[in-house]
C-alpha cells in the first residue's frame, strides 16, 4: 500500500503489465492426463484396490470359464459319488445328491451375480433420476419426491419381498424387483444431496452466465461431478445385493431348484454341516471373496475419484 | 466524458430473498445508476451490502422482486430465451471465487472453450484450439496449460482462466465481482493490470464490484457506494474520493489505513462504529441511521432519496438535502 499522497498521483506508467515471455516460462515436462487416466493412475497405486479388481475379475472368470473346464454339469446326479470330499476329479467335492459342487458353484454364480447387477441398475436409475429431479427443480417436485422416498424406505423389506414372491413366484425377476423396490431411497437421497451442493457452485453459474441450457448444465457439469460418488455407491451395493440374494435363498424364497445361486446353495450345505461341511463351506466362501473384491474396489474408487485426496 | 453514451441503466433494481415465513432479506433494495459505454464502474461497500447480489441481478442470474435493468435498449430480463442466449454473448461475468468457480472435471481448454460452443463461434476443432491458445497467451498462460485441470493452477492462475473464460465470447460489458479479493497483494495488481490492459484493448465496460477502496480509486471512472442494499452515494470516483458527502462512504474512507503515522494521525473522521446491522426485515428510514454519529429523528422515519449536490455527485442522506 503506498501513502495516501503518492497514490493520488498514480498513473497508468506505474502500473505495467508483467506479461509471461513464452520463452522463459516453466516447462511442462508432465504429460497431460485426461480425468480418467488420472483416476486409474491413482488407482493403480493403490494395492489392495489392485488386489480387489484382480480378486474380481478371477471370479467372474471361473464363474464363466469354470463349467467349461470342469466338463460336468450342473443339474446331473451321480448317485455313485455322493458327498464327496474334494479330490482332483471333483475339485470342490460332491453334494448328497452326486452333483459336482464346483460346477454348481459356478452356475449358482452367474445367478448371484446377475441379480446384483440387475437390482444395482433398476436401484441406479429410478434412485438417481428421482434424485437429481428433486435436487435440481426444489419446491413442491422435491417434497413429493422425498415424502414418497421415505414412505418407501419405511416399508418393511422382508414383508414386501415375502409378499412379492408369493404374489410374482420364485424367479429372478421377481427377486430384482421385490429388492431393488426399496433399495434405490438411498440413491435418490445421495443423488439429490450431490446435486443440491453441487448447483449452488459458482462454475455452475458461470455456465449459465455463458448461456448453457439446463440439459448442458446437468449432463457436462452436474453428473461429471457427481458420477465419481455414484460409482462407488454402485461398487458398494452389488456385494449388497448378492447378499440380500443369499439370505433370500437361504431362508427359501431365492431361485427355485434345479436353478441354484450361492445362498441356494449355502442353504443346502447348512442341512449337512454336521458331516460334510464342504458342502457348505465353498458357497460361502465365494460369498465372502465377491463381497471383499468389490468392496475393495469400491474403497479404491472412492480415494482415486476425490479431488481432495489428489496429490 | 463529455458526450458519453449510456450502455447499461439500472432502474429502482430490487432483490429480495425470502428466509422462513415471515423474514425478507432486502439483499439490493432500490438501487438505480446508469454505466457508460467504455467506462469502469465501482461498485464498493462492506461485505453482505448486496453487491455481488446487484452485480449478479444485473446479468439476469437472478430474477430482481422489482425494478429493471435496460442494456443498451432492452429490459434484461424481459428478454425471451434465444435473446437471453444471446445477452449472454455479449454481458460476462468474473467470480470472486477463482476456487469453486472452474469446474474440476473439466480442463482448461474445455472450460474456457464452452463459451465459444454453446455459441458456436468456432468453425471447427483446429479455430476452437487456436482461440483457446489465444486466450491463453491473454491472460498470460501457456499453451501447454490447455490439458490441465484447475487444481493444478494456483489462485491467481486460476483467476485468469475465469479471466479468459468470461472473453471468450467476445463480451462488451463486464461484471467483475471481486475478482481480485480471494488473490494475494502482488497478484492483485496482476489481475487489476491484465482487466484494465484488456479493458484498453477490447473497449470493454466493467461493473466493478469490489470491497478493495485503494483498488477503486486507481481503476474506476466512477464509484457507487452500497450499504445493506441501498446506494449512497455515487460519483465520480476523484470527486467521491477527494469530497465524500456521505457519513457512511467518509467512515469507509477514513478506515483505509495509510502507511505513514503521521497522516494517520492527523485524520478527522472518526472510523465506523459497531457492526454492519443484517438486512433482515430492515426498519424503515435510512439503513445508516443505527450507526450514524449525525442521525436525526427524519433519519429513523423516512429512507432519504438520492439526490443530485453536485454535477455528476449523487448522496442520499438528510443532512445534504436540507442543511
Amino acid at each position: 500500500m503506498v501513502s495516501r499522497e503518492s497514490f493520488v498521483n498514480l498513473s497508468d506508467e506505474v502500473f505495467e503489465r508483467v506479461g509471461v515471455d513464452p520463452e522463459f516460462s516453466e516447462h511442462l515436462d508432465k504429460p497431460s492426463l485426461t480425468y480418467w487416466a488420472d483416476v486409474w493412475r491413482r488407482f493403480k497405486q493403490n494395492k489392495l484396490a489392485i488386489f480387489g479388481l484382480v480378486l474380481m475379475v478371477s471370479i467372474l472368470v471361473m464363474i464363466f470359464v469354470g463349467p467349461l473346464i470342469s466338463g460336468k454339469n450342473y443339474k446331473y446326479m451321480d448317485s455313485s459319488v455322493k458327498n464327496l470330499r474334494p479330490n482332483s476329479e471333483y475339485w470342490f467335492g460332491t453334494d448328497d445328491m452326486g452333483r459336482d459342487i464346483f460346477t454348481r458353484v459356478c452356475y449358482g454364480g452367474r445367478i448371484s451375480i446377475l441379480i446384483g447387477f440387475l437390482c444395482t441398475i433398476v436401484m441406479f436409475v429410478i434412485g438417481s433420476t428421482l434424485g437429481a429431479l428433486a435436487g435440481l427443480k426444489g419446491g413442491w417436485v422435491d417434497n413429493l419426491i422425498m415424502r414418497f422416498a421415505e414412505v418407501i424406505g419405511n416399508l418393511p423389506y422382508l414383508i414386501i419381498v415375502v409378499i412379492l414372491t408369493m404374489v410374482m413366484g420364485r424367479s429372478i425377476f421377481a427377486i430384482v424387483l421385490a429388492m431393488s423396490i426399496t433399495s434405490w431411497v438411498g440413491t435418490c437421497r445421495m443423488v439429490r444431496g450431490q446435486i443440491l451442493q453441487l448447483k449452488e457452485l459458482d462454475y455452475i453459474e458461470a455456465a449459465t452466465a455463458l448461456g448453457a441450457d439446463t440439459a448442458r448444465v446437468i449432463f457436462k457439469h452436474l453428473l461429471p461431478n457427481a458420477l465419481g460418488i455414484i460409482m462407488v455407491d454402485i461398487t458398494m451395493s452389488i456385494p449388497g445385493f448378492i447378499f440380500g440374494e443369499a439370505f433370500l435363498s437361504y431362508v427359501g424364497l431365492g431361485v427355485r431348484p434345479p436353478e441354484t445361486s450361492w445362498g441356494a446353495l449355502a442353504s443346502a450345505g447348512q442341512q449337512q454341516l454336521m458331516f460334510h461341511p464342504h458342502v457348505l463351506f465353498f458357497p460361502c466362501l465365494m460369498i465372502v471373496l465377491t463381497t471383499l473384491a468389490f468392496h475393495l474396489v469400491g474403497d479404491g474408487l472412492a480415494e482415486a475419484l476425490d479431488p481432495k485426496l489428489r496429490k | 466524458m463529455t458526450d458519453r453514451e449510456t450502455l447499461l441503466e439500472v432502474r429502482n433494481l430490487k432483490k429480495h430473498f425470502k428466509i422462513g415465513r415471515k423474514s425478507i432479506v432486502k439483499a439490493v433494495d432500490d438501487v438505480s445508476f446508469d454505466v457508460f459505454r467504455g467506462e469502469t464502474f465501482g461498485l464498493v461497500g462492506e461485505s453482505g451490502c448486496g453487491k455481488t447480489t446487484c452485480g449478479k441481478t444485473i446479468l439476469g442470474l437472478h430474477k430482481p422482486t422489482g425494478g429493471e435493468v435496460i442494456y443498451d435498449g432492452m429490459d434484461v430480463h424481459a428478454l425471451d430465451s434465444d435473446r437471453k442466449k444471446d445477452f449472454t454473448k455479449i454481458a460476462q461475468i468474473v467470480f470472486q471465487d477463482p476456487y469453486s468457480s472452474l469446474d474440476p472435471r473439466m480442463t482448461v481448454g474445455d472450460i474456457i472453450g464452452e463459451g465459444m460452443d454453446i455459441h458456436h463461434l468456432c468453425k471447427d476443432k483446429g479455430e476452437r484450439e487456436e482461440r483457446v491458445f489465444d486466450l491463453l497467451q491473454t491472460v498470460g498462460l501457456n499453451r501447454e496449460h490447455i490439458n490441465r485441470f484447475p487444481h493444478e493452477f494456483s489462485g491467481g492462475q486460476r483467476q485468469r482462466i475465469g479471466i479468459a473464460r468470461a472473453l471468450a465470447v467476445e463480451p462488451e460489458f463486464i461484471v467483475c465481482d471481486e475478482p481480485i479479493s480471494a488473490l494475494d497483494v502482488s497478484i492483485q495488481a496482476q489481475i487489476v493490470n491484465l482487466l484494465m490492459q484488456l479493458q484498453r484493448e477490447k473497449q470493454l465496460t466493467y461493473l466493478f464490484i469490489t470491497h478493495n477502496l485503494a483498488m477503486i480509486k486507481y481503476i474506476s471512472d466512477r464509484v457507487g457506494v452500497m450499504y445493506l442494499g441501498n446506494l449512497v452515494e455515487l460519483a465520480g470516483s476523484k470527486q467521491l474520493y477527494e469530497m465524500p458527502y456521505h457519513p457512511y462512504t467518509q467512515g469507509l474512507l477514513s478506515s483505509v489505513p495509510v502507511p505513514d503515522p503521521r497522516i494517520e494521525r492527523r485524520k478527522e473522521t472518526a472510523p465506523l462504529r459497531g457492526e454492519i446491522p443484517t438486512s433482515i426485515n430492515p426498519p424503515p428510514g435510512c439503513r445508516f441511521a443505527s450507526r450514524c454519529d449525525y442521525a436525526r429523528e427524519v433519519c429513523y422515519e423516512v429512507m432519504p432519496p438520492l439526490i443530485e449536490i453536485e454535477d455528476e455527485h449523487f448522496v442520499a442522506c438528510h443532512l445534504m438535502a436540507s442543511p
